[in-house]
């Protein structure tokens, strides 16, 4: 009887997890991910989803907390994997039997020999449920395995998918004459890992994976507090440092990603002094954007919109002082509006910049609908910075002085006093804080990273439209932040990195951005609230009251960090 | 004479207290007031429409106003229940466009909508409900249900990321161009009442947002479930010592609301002529400001609120805006709502007729 109950929990997950594999299938993620290969001619990155649904749904199939018992814990996983295919494999029978594209598109013929492995309907299907079973079984087996074994194979199972998706960027970072060139033609063929490829970075990863443990746990006793602030000190200057060479090493296209990874990066921290520390929840925030891109534009532009001819480094503290104003402007009158009503309000009044820059009302001044062109690219001397990497530079310098004003702001005077306010507005006032002058600096100078992230996004485009600046960059924004972690300024590098950087690097994924980052989300609130990269103080905030078990558990879903 | 602050009189020290940010405020609330009645003088002074066309003016803000006040019903019942704003409401009435969509085309194609009007309508509308309340309660169980007594900005960013997740899944399964709704030829003509006449389909539109809502409002004021659903929105905790099932009660809500929504959905369809994925977006934050603006939890509030925005949007560009002298005024129609909106939250959060919700939120 209580077996049977827990079968029950087993399918009910598996079922969630099918659910969520139809769900790719039908809105047309599964087929893209189909189309880039992991190795070559073996296995997709559709396929390797189509198997991950299903070890994941072996591997939460039974929560240790319900039967502790191995035998029990397998059964279950395979029950789970099982009822993870059964929805996919009905899906595939309802593709081949119904002609169901005329109404979802993405469901193509295409779709169904992924879906059935190209065997026919019978087949496919039974392998379907068939690989369903035994990948939940591969899930329950990772969970009562011990955890070395476990994060080694994780480790190096990551590490083959991570070489097989990035293949362009790697292959474009060792193209190189001599070993490296042997070592890429070893590794790749024209767009994927050889399987042989596959092998060597797994046995090397797993290997690298296993001296790291051993190394670790040579040297004795858990490093102090003084330590570990300078090994990520450490740790965080060497991505910097990654991040600053990297478009040198990777050429113009990584360039172009990294430079809008960079942009992100400043209006992220904008907002997140405003959302962040002050916890005003902002959604018209691309108006500052937009503020300081036009300014640039109205300034310097070749165009008949021009006001003046001035060079990028005169037209950028200009914009940077507008936005400031603008930001002001805009935090007066919603002074006195107060959490979701204010997120409202000022989507609301980003939404009527966009509707007035875009009007016949404004265009003999803005330019309307056909924008402002002809922006020319900032001037170093004598030297043009034209090209995507030496913008990036731009980009890298001006970020990097945003952050450490974020940084002091953060811990400063002022930064204490958003915090109080984000926590508790009354208590905040009765302790002396002005609200006026903490909130209208918290705009203001949210702003002034949006403008000057404006700024140098105009020159980069060299012409600004009032498309542009739709509600959707607000979105990602935030997104970017909250995916991070909100106040803390790792968080918003990371978060720009993961929401702004993969989608472009992976194209295809482009088109399906706004679907993850709706379920990213959902998700972060429901689960990590506190961010990928939380700020100490808000994790501690966060999960006050909770047990240390449930954070464990919690730390569980994300790859542990190497200590 | 000494320069204490006794000695100033009343007068002079509520003068001192005023600080820059009201002054703000009240140049605000007075530049609004002089655009509207500047442009309106300026408007009755030109006077370029004839009667026929103020009357093309008014029965369209009434359309548009039904439609709105339907879907603000959703947000406000909601507000009312959880103190959430339902930021993907506008996705749901969008869900039932489509729903809609997948059903009047096939019929309209088959001649079956021209000949049999109302079975037509009926099947159209009963799929878009079905399919609206559907994810209006999956919505409600797996997305907003872990928040439940949860406060901050957490329920609202997940809100606003199942508002783009539904949308982008839509733009998935069917495609991201704009669809032609079809237009049976019964919507086409129109009433004739001497020079001033009555479009079919805002005809249709009106009597039958009218007729739902006056069904939904029976619902709510009649029922054992309206009157749970009434409690819990006064007092959560009391309604559930009472013996009331908050979990049945916010169902019930999303069953409502999500069927408004899935009505609302195929009559913008059909007055627009047209579905896609992100059409839910503007309709719906205008809808909320309908909602406040009536009120928040206030169902006649709603109502109201969605009539008046209607009449404000259509009406308002050809007084105000066109009397001011801008060019192509209908660019701003937007504008008109979303400063509404902005002004209601400023300067009147608890609404027109939400007098009891106002002392909670302040």
């Amino acid at each position: 009887m209580r077996r049977f109950f827990f079968m029950r929990t087993a399918v009910g997950r598996g079922l969630m997890f099918g659910a969520g594999g139809v769900h790719l299938a039908v809105v047309g993620v599964l087929l893209m991910l189909h189309n880039r290969s992991i190795i070559v001619d073996t296995l997709s990155l559709g396929q390797a989803t189509l198997v991950m649904l299903g070890v994941a749904a072996g591997a939460v199939a039974l929560p240790e907390r319900l039967s502790p018992d191995r035998g029990a814990q397998l059964a279950a996983g395979a029950v789970a994997g099982l009822a993870a295919a059964a929805p996919i494999a009905l899906l595939a029978v309802a593709i081949g039997t119904i002609r169901l594209q005329s109404i979802f598109v993405a469901l193509t013929p295409d779709l169904l020999k992924l879906l059935t492995s190209d065997l026919g309907l019978g087949w496919g299907s039974a392998l379907l449920l068939g690989g369903g079973l035994l990948a939940g079984l591969i899930g329950a087996a990772l969970r009562v395995c011990p955890p070395a074994i476990r994060s080694t194979l994780i480790a190096a199972v990551t590490a083959v998918i991570l070489a097989g998706v990035f293949e362009e960027l790697i292959q474009l970072m060792l193209q190189y004459e001599g070993p490296i060139g042997a070592v890429r033609d070893t590794l790749y063929v024209w767009n994927g890992l050889t399987p042989l490829g596959a092998v060597i970075v797994f046995v090397v990863a797993a290997a690298v994976h296993q001296a790291w443990a051993i190394f670790g746990r040579h040297r004795g006793t858990a490093p102090d507090e003084g330590q570990l602030r300078r090994q990520r000190m450490i740790r965080a200057g060497v991505a910097l440092l990654v991040l600053a060479i990297m478009p040198v090493l990777a050429g113009a296209y990584i360039g172009q990603v990294l430079m809008l990874v960079g942009l992100y990066i400043l209006m992220g921290m904008g907002l997140n002094l405003e959302v962040g520390l002050a916890g005003l929840l902002d959604l018209g925030f691309v108006a500052f954007f937009a503020v300081g891109a036009y300014t640039t534009a109205l300034l310097t532009a070749d165009s008949p919109h021009a006001l003046l001819h001035l060079g990028f480094w005169m037209a950028m503290p200009v914009s940077v002082v507008l936005a400031v104003l603008v930001g002001v402007v805009f935090g007066l009158p919603v002074l006195g509006v107060r959490g979701d009503y204010l997120a409202v309000a000022t989507m609301g009044l980003g939404e009527i910049v966009r509707v007035l820059v875009l009007s016949d009302f404004a265009a003999p001044l803005l330019g309307g609908a056909q924008g402002v062109l002809q922006i020319p690219k900032p001037r170093l001397g004598d030297v043009v910075l034209g090209s995507p990497v030496q913008l990036f530079y731009v980009t890298l310098v001006a970020s990097g002085v945003a952050a450490f004003v974020a940084w002091r702001l953060e811990n400063s005077r002022l930064g204490r006093a958003w915090m109080a306010l984000r926590d508790d507005e009354d208590v905040a006032q009765a302790l002396g804080i002005n609200l006026v002058r903490s909130k209208l600096l918290a705009y203001g100078l949210g702003a002034a990273f949006a403008g000057l992230a404006g700024s140098i996004f105009a020159t980069m485009l060299t012409s600004v439209y009032p498309s542009s600046f739709q509600l959707l960059i607000s979105i990602n924004v935030l997104a970017l932040i909250i995916v991070g972690g909100m106040g803390s300024l790792p968080g918003v590098v990371l978060g720009s990195i993961v929401l702004i950087g993969l989608p472009e690097l992976l194209r295809e994924f482009g088109e399906y951005r706004y679907l993850f980052y709706g379920a990213a989300l959902i998700v972060m609130m429901q689960w990590r609230p506190e961010g990928l990269w939380p700020s100490e103080v808000r994790r501690r905030e966060l999960h006050a009251g909770e047990t240390t078990a449930e954070l464990d558990q919690g730390a569980d879903l994300l790859p542990a960090e190497p200590r | 004479m000494s320069a204490t602050a006794i000695d100033r009189g009343p007068w002079l020290t509520a003068l001192a207290r005023i600080n820059a940010v009201d002054i703000v405020l009240w140049a605000l609330r007075i530049g609004v007031l002089l655009v509207v009645v500047v442009g309106t003088i300026n408007e009755l002074i030109k006077d370029p429409y004839t009667a026929a066309q103020w009357f093309d003016f008014l029965m369209f803000g009434l359309t548009l106003g039904s439609i709105y006040a339907q879907i603000a019903l959703g947000y406000t019942m909601v507000y009312g229940v959880l103190r959430l704003i339902n930021f993907a409401h506008g996705d749901f009435m969008m869900c039932g466009a489509f729903a809609g969509y997948f059903v009047a085309t096939p019929l309209e194609n088959s001649g079956f909508l021209d000949t049999h009007p109302v079975a037509g309508m009926a099947a159209i509308l009963a799929v878009a409900i079905v399919v609206s309340t559907t994810i209006a309660l999956l919505t409600e169980r797996i997305a907003y249900r872990p928040f439940r007594r949860a406060g901050g900005l957490a329920p609202l960013i997940c809100a606003i990321g199942v508002s783009f997740f539904l949308e982008q899944t839509f733009r998935g399964m069917f495609g991201s161009d704009v669809k032609a709704y079809p237009s049976p030829s019964w919507q086409r003509s129109a009433f004739q009442f001497g020079s001033l006449q009555i479009p079919r389909v805002d005809a249709l539109v009106i009597v039958l947002a009218v007729l739902f809502m006056g069904l939904l409002y029976l619902i709510v004021q009649r029922t054992r479930m309206g009157t749970a659903m009434r409690a819990t929105s006064e007092d959560p905790e009391a309604a559930a010592l009472m013996g009331i099932d908050v979990n049945k009660v916010v169902v019930f809500t999303f069953i409502l609301g999500g069927a408004m929504a899935g009505i609302a959905g195929v009559f913008y369809a059909f007055v627009y002529k047209q579905v896609y994925f992100y059409m839910g977006f503007e309709p719906g934050v205008k809808a909320f400001g309908a909602a406040v603006l009536g009120g928040i939890g206030n169902i006649p509030g709603a109502m109201l609120g969605g009539f008046f925005l209607g009449l404000v949007e259509s009406i308002g560009p050809s007084v105000f805006l066109d009397g001011l002298g801008i060019p192509a005024p209908y660019q701003l129609r937007d504008l008109i709502a979303f400063t509404l909106l902005i002004m209601v939250l400023i300067f009147r959060p608890q609404g027109l007729l939400g007098e009891r919700m106002a002392k909670k939120r302040a």
